[in-house]
């Protein structure tokens, strides 16, 4: 259809698109569409990291890509399956819980490929993307407990679900790894969708986190971790920030962040079905797949001594190697390792 | 002089001041489009096409309705009473669990004729449960719903997290979600059963409990105005004094009117979770409780009204939708600040124009002296 579309507009509009497609030979060959979560394409976060790929990929190719941002439960399969209809393809769904919604989008468009990040949806033309948080995360509770002096750390998350505890569970071991003793101090800052975007309430767990003698937080809390890395710069401690790179924030009280890299993955989404090379199937993203791994930049290179990250590469090799094993919390549920 | 006593035509209170009002809003919206150059007519010509142009529009148009019904039939019944129900949320959240405790149990037993009505009956009993205790400390305690049912939002919402984080959740998932109920377990989709018929329709959310808004409509409609038990309710909520001397248990109206605004939110459960989602999961109420308020002040508290000022809020969702799929300008939060317009100068500026549509009324009325309502 695509195609036949194409050639048919080619000669009527040959003069006039010529100057437009011998800049992007294949301009016209792929309609991408992403459809957003409900946090929104500008949460600074998990979201944002998606929106920064895809608009990589358009500022690269000069394709553009339809967006829609969910307000509601029945709006994410209304969505997919608008994008579908609108004959865009690929279609990526961002967060766990567009699944059901694209799973059964996906079946009534078994020629339109899809793509879905942070879950498993298995069928011969989707490609799921997940991640292994848990590493991430055990890395950034290296440097936490290296760099903490009074060994009492601390983790804030966002909305109080399994995928977030698989982040503290991966950053308690990080950080047990180092030094077994020391304490991990872990509040969630609610348990509603609003804990993604509660900046001012991330900033007073941590300041009582503070209280209780914590000197480093970890935010895995999407918008709400704003307010945890202003209440680390205004108490002068250390933070750790999450997704994107968010060390630029504040430079010199950010530690590090850890980095999921679904701007890698968005990216190659969409840059995979214009080159033909799509692949359907489950696509797991840990540290040897460089899906996660931890930021290292000129913002926060004078924080990190020679020896926190020889230690950080040294784990970083053995969890690649199998020689470390990241206890991966929504295997079971628990976080017993 | 005072004009708020001045009794108007139906016709006026009921279809012109509403229209008058959401063509003001719509003004000022167009302001705003305007302000971000792109056409506001287009961009109404979009959302109204987006609501109704086609049988997908209409279907979720009308999903969303289902759900302004329920919540704003239940902010209307308990106004009658002068009760200030705001807690249509928790009690639609808690509906939720009484459909999903229910389901899961049960829907490996029992057949869809006997295992709906259930659903639908504890969806109602769980949503009363919620408004019940509110009801018993205004009625026996004299704690004010208003702040009592705000709270039991947040009870509810507490309450439904635990659970579906800690236990309901179907082990090795995600999403804090319970696991997919039975196909036995479905209310059925209204493509369903018009296919059934013979009649081919798009697939869109819209399911059965749509009928079952309308027969609420009615059914309150009739309790409120038609029955002995409505006149106690309306005669509590005018005044308490009047009520006891005719014999009239102001606490019992209390409780009984919040019980059955509870049911009435909890019905939101039917629509959400029996009939779209088919398994219990967090905030399928997304806000349908809050905006039930402004349904019902829309609506004057009357099922006719609600009714259609419920209908406006689907047409305002789904067009909505639509209008920021098919403008990328027009952002998500753009369309939340065109609808709250339309709730500004429909609900709380509702009666901003009365007095000068009085004057105006008053001059071109054909004779006679004010009759005072």
């Amino acid at each position: 259809m695509r195609f036949s579309a194409k050639s048919l507009f080619k000669p009527a509009l040959a003069s006039a698109a010529a100057l437009v497609l011998s800049a992007t030979a294949s301009a016209a060959d792929i309609k991408p569409a992403v459809v957003f979560d409900m946090g929104g394409k500008f949460d600074k976060s998990f979201n944002q990291g998606v929106y920064d790929g895809v608009e990589k990929f358009k500022s690269e190719t000069g394709i553009e890509y339809r967006e829609f941002e969910v307000t509601n439960e029945a709006q994410r399969e209304q969505a997919l399956r608008r994008m579908a209809q609108r004959g865009a393809d690929p279609v990526l769904g961002i967060g766990f819980a567009q699944a059901p919604a694209l799973e059964k989008v996906a079946k009534e468009f078994p020629d339109t490929r899809f793509a879905i990040i942070d879950m498993v949806v298995d069928l011969p033309n989707v490609r799921s993307i997940v991640f292994k948080e848990h590493e991430g995360s055990f890395l950034v509770g290296v440097l936490a407990a290296l760099a903490s002096e009074s060994a009492k750390v601390g983790f804030v998350g966002g909305m109080d679900i399994p995928l977030i505890r698989r982040f503290a569970c991966g950053y308690e071991q990080g950080v047990k790894h180092v030094n077994a003793d020391a304490e991990v101090v872990q509040n969630m800052t609610g348990t509603t969708p609003a804990a993604w975007n509660d900046p001012g309430r991330g900033g007073e767990l941590t300041k009582s986190q503070f209280e209780r003698g914590v000197d480093v937080v970890y935010a895995a809390a999407g918008g709400t971790g704003v307010g945890v890395y202003q209440a680390a710069k205004d108490a002068g401690k250390l933070a750790i920030g999450v997704d994107s790179n968010q060390n630029y924030l504040h430079p010199g009280t950010m530690l590090t962040s850890m980095l999921k890299r679904v701007d890698v993955a968005a990216y190659n989404v969409f840059m995979d079905s214009m080159n033909d090379e799509f692949t359907p199937g489950i696509q797991v993203l840990g540290l040897s797949e460089e899906g996660v791994g931890w930021a290292l930049d000129e913002h926060n290179e004078s924080m990190i001594t020679g020896e926190m990250k020889a230690k950080v590469d040294e784990v970083s090799a053995m969890i690649t190697a199998g020689e470390i094993s990241v206890h991966d919390y929504t295997s079971d549920n628990t976080c017993t390792y | 002089m005072s004009t708020s006593n001045i009794e108007l035509p139906a016709w006026v209170e009921v279809i012109l001041i509403p229209i008058l009002n959401i063509m003001m809003a719509l003004f000022f919206a167009g302001l705003i489009i305007l302000a971000i150059g792109e056409n506001p007519v287009e961009a109404v010509g979009i959302m109204i096409n987006g609501a109704f142009g086609y049988d997908e529009a209409i279907g979720y148009t009308l999903y969303y309705t289902t759900n302004f019904i329920f919540t704003g039939l239940a902010v209307a019944i308990a106004f009658h009473a002068r009760l200030f129900n705001i807690g249509g949320e928790g009690q639609a959240y808690i509906g939720g669990l009484g459909v999903g405790l229910t389901f899961l149990l049960l829907d490996g037993y029992l057949p869809a004729i006997v295992l709906l009505p259930i659903g639908i009956i504890a969806a109602a009993l769980f949503g009363a449960l919620w408004a019940f205790i509110p009801a018993w400390l205004q009625a026996y305690r004299g704690s004010h719903v208003v702040i009592t049912t705000i709270m039991f939002n947040f009870i509810a919402s507490s309450l439904m997290v635990y659970l579906l984080v800690n236990v309901l959740i179907m082990p090795g998932s995600m999403s804090p979600e319970t696991r997919e109920f039975q196909q036995n377990a479905w209310l059925p989709f209204m493509h369903e059963l018009l296919a059934g018929i013979g009649i081919e329709v798009t697939r869109t959310p819209l399911n059965l409990s749509f009928i079952l808004a309308l027969v609420c409509c009615v059914l309150v409609w009739i309790y409120v105005w038609k029955t002995r038990w409505g006149y106690a309710l309306r005669t509590a909520g005018q005044s308490e004094a009047a009520a006891v001397y005719a014999g009239i248990k102001p606490k019992k109206i209390i409780i009984i009117t919040m019980c059955i605004s509870g049911a009435l939110a909890g019905l939101v459960a039917v629509n959400e979770i029996m009939g779209v989602h088919h398994r219990l999961l967090l905030n399928f109420t997304a806000g349908y409780g809050f905006t039930g308020i402004a349904v019902a002040l829309m609506g004057r508290n009357h099922p006719l009204g609600i009714l259609m000022a419920s209908l406006l809020f689907g047409v305002l969702y789904q067009g909505g939708a639509e209008l920021a799929f098919e403008v990328p300008k027009i952002t998500r939060e753009m369309v939340v600040a065109i609808q709250g317009l339309i709730i500004l100068f429909s609900g709380a500026l509702a009666l901003m124009l009365r007095p000068a549509i009085v004057r105006l009324w008053l001059a071109v009325r054909p004779g006679g002296v004010p009759k005072h309502g």
